[in-house]
């Protein structure tokens, strides 16, 4: 069934879609992420103009971490200050994002510098998983798991301005969590994701937060940052399709349920090792269309 | 409707319409009868027959709804003359359809440090955002040089102007690039062969919209030769508007950007919140 988008004036068919949605959506529900990193991308592949695909696809990470957050917040694994902090760095980082956006837009650089920022952060990102994760499964197979150490102690711990975060029993300087939220709050309005994939390793290794609060504070962040991100794009540029985002989302739900069930039945380290090979391959198909010659030198624009 | 209309079907509506009472949207364009000379003028042999060009639309109105998956546009009509046709050349009849004008940017990509990046741009002032020429024959033989530019039919000639930020010196590989681009995704197109004409007189054209038509006033133009000279032409407004709750969500995006958004929120929340609970709700039971 063809459907005419609004926003975006072209005519997609709503299955495809929905499929879409529900392919990241399994993704999101078998690893943990938002999906945003997969479905703009996938977005632009089926003919969905850039802005609109970035700008859509913070919206459908609202709807995927805005569920998974109050499943957290039942289960009282949400760090509400850190959250909040986190957030204040972000709603700074994704109004400067939609601006740099906007810019890039007028000089026609947008697809450029998304597509690069992919290929880097999905890079750095699947490497590190694919190192860690094959690591683990290494390590769990020839004898006990290496002891760890509570959190390590490092320059993070020597700055100013500490806070204490009782859900994440830290006692630390509020800039790291400032930064932190800034560069997501960058990336979501730039690359049209929530940032997990940057925020969870982060607040891991560079806060030193426990692994039980991280995923909800995390999504906390990620769904207030997109939903304002959402919000800031609509204002300025008009590039929210809410045509595309609802079969986006409806497909996204239910795949996320799915996602969540099969993911039960997979070994965590299996898990990673999957997700870091599907984080490589998205990375490098957007690499090799930035080196391979273009079918096209020539492209329009509006405007 | 891919037969003929009945002969007789428009033979009736020919002497009705011949009597004045042409299509109500028929805009005083041209004198009837009398050719567009402007400029040199290429002598003619001798005053053409008066003949003049009847039309009508199958429609005057496109509606763009949530399930618009493209719109055909029959263009009919007929040559109405006050003494027999001339014997010499058969007439020609070329049927345009454009779309709203808009600014466009083209951009060249160039390789930098390996990968490949934008470099240059060039913006075309007024490029229609849909054209397509129907024509009785191959468009070559049937319409003088002089004639194309003095009426825009041709693609080539639809893009209007270059403005503003001419960073490079050679415009021309862009407005190429952007027939070409345009052509290639079938925004723009000649039909040659594309309208019949039946006795000389009766004429049909059917005219593909695509499905990411955008909003707009959109025109065909109806033009009538003979020997590769324009003798009448006429232009009938075409009116393509998103309906329903296309238009309601586009007019809100634009106008209430705001509230739009926050709706945007609200549903992406609504739609996060019953898939928690319903989730829940099968887990249990």
């Amino acid at each position: 069934m063809q459907i005419f988008l609004p926003i975006a004036e072209v005519s997609v068919n709503a299955f495809t879609l929905v499929a879409l949605g529900g392919i990241v959506g399994l993704m999101s529900g078998l690893f943990g992420v938002g999906g945003g990193f997969l479905i703009t991308p996938l977005l632009f592949f089926i003919g969905i103009p850039p802005a609109i695909a970035v700008a859509t696809g913070a919206n459908q990470v609202v709807a995927s971490s805005f569920s998974g957050v109050l499943a957290h917040l039942r289960r009282k694994t949400v760090d509400i200050r850190m959250g909040l902090v986190l957030l204040a760095g972000g709603i700074a980082g994704s109004a400067l994002g939609v601006g740099v956006f906007n810019l890039l837009q007028r000089v026609g650089q947008v697809e450029l510098v998304v597509q690069l920022s992919y290929v880097v952060f999905l890079g750095l990102i699947g490497l590190t998983m694919l190192r860690e994760s094959l690591g683990a499964l290494i390590a769990s197979r020839s004898a006990a798991p290496p002891k760890r150490r509570l959190h390590e102690h490092s320059w993070v711990h020597r700055l100013p301005w500490k806070m204490k975060f009782r859900a994440s029993g830290l006692y630390i300087s509020v800039i790291p969590p400032l930064l932190v939220g800034l560069a997501v709050g960058v990336l979501a309005a730039v690359m049209g994701v929530g940032g997990g994939f940057i925020m969870v390793p982060a607040m891991i290794y560079l806060l030193g937060m426990p692994t039980k609060v991280v995923i909800g504070t995390s999504l906390f962040q990620i769904a207030a940052v997109s939903a304002f991100t959402t919000l800031m794009h609509a204002v300025s540029s008009n590039t929210v399709d809410i045509m595309l985002a609802v079969l986006l989302i409806v497909g996204g739900v239910v795949g996320a349920q799915i996602g969540t069930h099969w993911g039960a039945k997979l070994r965590a380290e299996q898990l990673r090792v999957l997700l870091a090979l599907l984080v490589l391959a998205v990375c490098g198909r957007l690499a090799l269309d930035l080196v391979l010659r273009p079918d096209d030198l020539f492209s329009l624009a509006a405007g | 409707m891919r037969g003929w209309i009945t002969a007789a079907a428009l033979a009736a509506l020919l002497p009705l319409a011949a009597a004045g009472q042409t299509a109500p949207q028929d805009p005083p364009v041209t004198q009837p009868g009398v050719p567009l000379q402007r400029g040199p003028a290429v002598p003619a042999p001798e005053t053409p027959p008066p003949e003049r060009l009847v039309s009508g639309l199958s429609r005057d109105e496109v509606a763009i709804t949530a399930t618009f998956t493209g719109s055909e546009i029959l263009i009919y009509g007929a040559i109405r003359r006050d003494r027999p046709a001339p014997a010499a050349a058969p007439p020609g009849i070329i049927v345009t359809v454009e779309g709203p004008s808009q600014t466009v940017t083209v951009r060249r990509k160039d390789r930098v440090g390996g990968i490949w990046v934008n470099t240059q741009g060039v913006r075309i002032g007024a490029a229609p955002d849909f054209y397509v020429v129907a024509t009785s024959a191959p468009l070559e033989n049937m319409l003088d040089p002089a004639e194309d530019v003095r009426h825009r039919i041709s693609p080539p000639l639809a893009i209007r102007a270059l403005s503003g930020g001419l960073d490079v010196e050679d415009t021309t590989p862009f407005t190429e690039a952007l027939l070409r681009l345009r052509t290639e995704s079938g925004r723009y197109r000649v039909d040659e062969g594309a309208v019949h004409i039946l006795e000389d007189t009766l004429f049909r054209a059917d005219v593909q919209l695509p499905s990411n038509l955008v909003e707009g006033d959109y025109r065909a133009r109806i033009f009538l030769l003979r020997e590769g000279q324009v003798i009448d032409s006429d232009t009938v407004p075409i009116r393509v508007q998103k309906v329903g709750l296309e238009r309601w969500l586009y007019r809100l995006a634009i106008q209430q950007p705001f509230w739009y958004g926050l709706m945007s929120l609200a549903i992406a929340m609504a739609a996060g919140l019953i898939a928690s609970a319903a989730f829940r709700a099968l887990r249990r039971g």
